[in-house]
């Protein structure tokens, strides 16, 4: 009866009654202008809802912001980019979707042109293009906005290394002239290069708010960050994707604290979906004020990998001597790219992990030395008879 | 710049608020940025290009003048029929074109939605718009038509402007109250281009509204788009308007366009979760 009544709510009620959570919520902040501020956090912290809300695209259920000026927002990059059209006619359909007027964007038009290194292929539709290309064209246009204020979500993770630290470079001149950015990333080093101050997220809740050194510190020993392994499904629409990044301990033990003393090794899960070449499995180390420790890949050691990789599944080790990185915390960031194209397929900032002293030359006098390295190098001594 | 002008509020809105004015106003640009895109991409690849905003009303015709017209012996108002169906065609397939390509805009734009702010309305505004363009192309075939008939023209063709204004708003307000509902119920895509189907037969293109029974007109005439195509032959061959007809499409257009804007506001903030 109730059935015939109301059979739509019936077929509901069958269903799995939506639950409501609060993706944000009690938060309380303000930014000044000029001020760059991070948001970090887990995933499911919330950040990406707040940046939703800021930049008018999910309005709040409940509360007010303010903000005083034009906002733009960069939550991907290339949004409204038609493949049809020319790379020309990209760059203005793009800047006035992105909310630069006309007479703007043809006063930085070649501007624009120039900082996308596309010039060649202005008049060629952007589907013709290689997806390096179309990301640094899409960069450029939105490194040209000149909004009050500007909410970035983690975009830079496209592109290649040296095109992302022009961008970045260009995100620090926004500031510079007196604009304020929101900038949201799971990259630590980014976060820490880019931003004065810092917003921390847990569960929609601000935890933590003030310099960036601080807040970053604390986001790492609160125990929201313990990653001595990083997992995630594969993807087929990708070239190459990640599956799973461990770090071991000089036993095997999955673990992210290090002896000094030990080494440590990092393996790789990873597999191609199609058959690839060129291409490079990037391993990035940081410490928590952004400053690269070092750089390897796999190809560093085996040029071969650069010919053919057929689609499948590979694993990787990279193995770090004992006696070498510093104390403190490290991040890890990999990515597996084309390392002809400059494309990146994924890039990941997978693991943190902590190098305990257990006798670093310092520790015997009690001081930490300064340095990322703190390397047991051969030394010789001879005293010299006749000075 | 004033630093208050520019202070943007964010925060729920319980009561509907009809219309940003101001907003779609700073968005103008981005309207005619977005237009400009429909326009460009439409005919891109294909071999005729803009011949196809006028091959679709001419072979339209062309197919009406031989069933209704020569073999139905359709009386038309004393007008050559491929004339009369023609001046029909031509604001048919505009609104035809306009409230389809509105219709899909929203769903099609769910990329943009998602990812920048920008009063929503102006995506469904751009679709019809684009529509527009290829309306004006349709018309040189129309006035090479009238020409070769030696049409007289008259005063009331200064009526056409309009015309076109009320062609455009209704086309508007059906195409926004349909792209509202296809964001919920995706069934819009399948029951337009139906419902377009049979409209046609209830819109005097075909046949002249005076071909229906003086009992049965008023029923027509709850159908604007009847009296605005009857109304665009008035202006373009001279014949007497029908005010009644014309009075209540432009009063029913107000409030079609109205009811969208609601229903289309409405449902605008929870877009970006929804598509």
């Amino acid at each position: 009866m109730d059935l015939a009544r109301k059979p739509v709510r019936a077929l509901r009620r069958n269903g799995n009654e939506p639950v409501s959570i609060w993706a944000v919520k009690d938060l309380d902040f303000e930014v000044a202008p000029g001020e760059i501020v991070g948001i970090i956090g887990r995933n499911g912290a919330g950040k990406s809802t707040l940046l939703k809300i800021l930049s008018r695209i999910t309005e709040p259920t409940l509360g007010r912001v303010e903000l005083f000026g034009r906002v733009a927002s960069l939550l991907e990059v290339g949004t409204g980019f038609h493949p049809e059209l020319t790379g020309r006619e990209n760059i203005f359909l793009n800047g006035s979707i992105l909310g630069m007027t006309r007479r703007e964007i043809e006063r930085k038009f070649d501007e624009i042109v120039a900082f996308s290194e596309v010039e060649q292929f202005l008049d060629t539709p952007v589907k013709r293009y290689s997806s390096g290309m179309y990301v640094r064209l899409a960069f450029a246009v939105a490194a040209h906005l000149q909004p009050e204020i500007l909410v970035v979500d983690e975009v830079l993770a496209v592109g290649d290394y040296a095109f992302q630290q022009k961008c970045l470079n260009k995100m620090q001149d926004v500031s510079t002239g007196g604009r304020t950015v929101l900038f949201v990333s799971h990259n630590l080093g980014a976060i820490s290069r880019l931003c004065n101050r810092c917003l921390l997220l847990d569960g929609g809740q601000l935890i933590a708010s003030g310099p960036t050194a601080g807040v970053v510190q604390n986001y790492l020993t609160s125990g929201l960050v313990q990653r001595p392994e990083y997992k995630q499904t594969g993807n087929r629409d990708k070239a190459m994707n990640l599956l799973r990044v461990a770090l071991r301990g000089a036993d095997g033990e999955i673990r992210s604290e290090i002896r000094y003393d030990e080494s440590l090794s990092i393996e790789f899960n990873y597999e191609a979906n199609q058959t690839v070449s060129g291409t490079s499995l990037g391993v990035m180390v940081y410490t928590l004020d952004g400053t690269c420790a070092f750089t390897t890949a796999d190809i560093d050691a085996h040029a071969e990998l650069l010919g053919v990789r057929e689609p499948g599944k590979y694993r990787a080790r990279v193995t770090v001597p004992p006696k070498w990185l510093n104390v403190g915390r490290y991040t890890v960031t990999v990515a597996l790219a084309n390392a002809m194209s400059g494309v990146v397929y994924d890039n990941v900032e997978a693991l943190v992990f902590q190098i305990v002293d257990t006798g670093t030359p310092g520790s015997l006098n009690g001081i930490k030395r300064p340095g990322v390295l703190q390397p047991l190098l051969d030394w010789e001594t001879i005293r010299d008879i006749r000075g | 710049m004033n630093q208050a002008e520019n202070t943007i509020s964010i925060q729920p809105v319980n009561s509907w608020s009809l219309l940003n004015f101001k907003d779609i106003c700073d968005y103008r640009e981005m309207l005619f940025f977005l237009t400009w895109r429909d326009v460009k991409v439409r005919y891109k690849q294909t071999v005729l290009g803009a011949g196809w905003a006028i091959l679709q009303p001419l072979f339209m015709m062309i197919i009406f003048t031989i069933f209704f017209g020569r073999l139905a012996g359709v009386a038309s108002a004393g007008i050559p029929y491929p004339l009369f169906a023609l001046a029909g065609l031509v604001p048919w397939t505009f609104f035809a074109n306009a409230i389809t390509a509105s219709g899909n805009s929203l769903v099609g734009s769910a990329n943009l939605i998602t990812k920048v702010y920008f009063p929503r309305l102006i995506v469904p505004a751009a679709a019809m718009l684009a529509g527009l363009v290829d309306f004006l192309l349709a018309f040189l075939i129309l006035v090479v038509m009238m020409f070769y008939y030696r049409v007289q023209l008259t005063v009331q063709i200064l009526f056409l402007p309009v015309l076109i204004l009320l062609t455009a708003l209704f086309s508007l307000g059906v195409g926004t109250w349909m792209s509202a509902l296809n964001v919920k119920y995706r069934d819009v895509r399948f029951a337009l281009p139906f419902l377009i189907q049979l409209w046609l037969f209830v819109s005097s293109v075909i046949l002249p509204s005076t071909s229906v029974p003086q009992k049965w007109r008023w029923l027509l005439m709850l159908n604007p788009m009847s009296g605005i195509i009857e109304g665009y032959r008035a202006a373009l061959f001279g014949l007497p308007f029908d005010w009644p007809a014309l009075g209540i499409a432009s009063a029913l257009t107000i409030v079609v366009l109205l009811y969208a804007i609601y229903a289309f506001g409405r449902v605008e903030r929870s877009f970006a979760d929804i598509i």
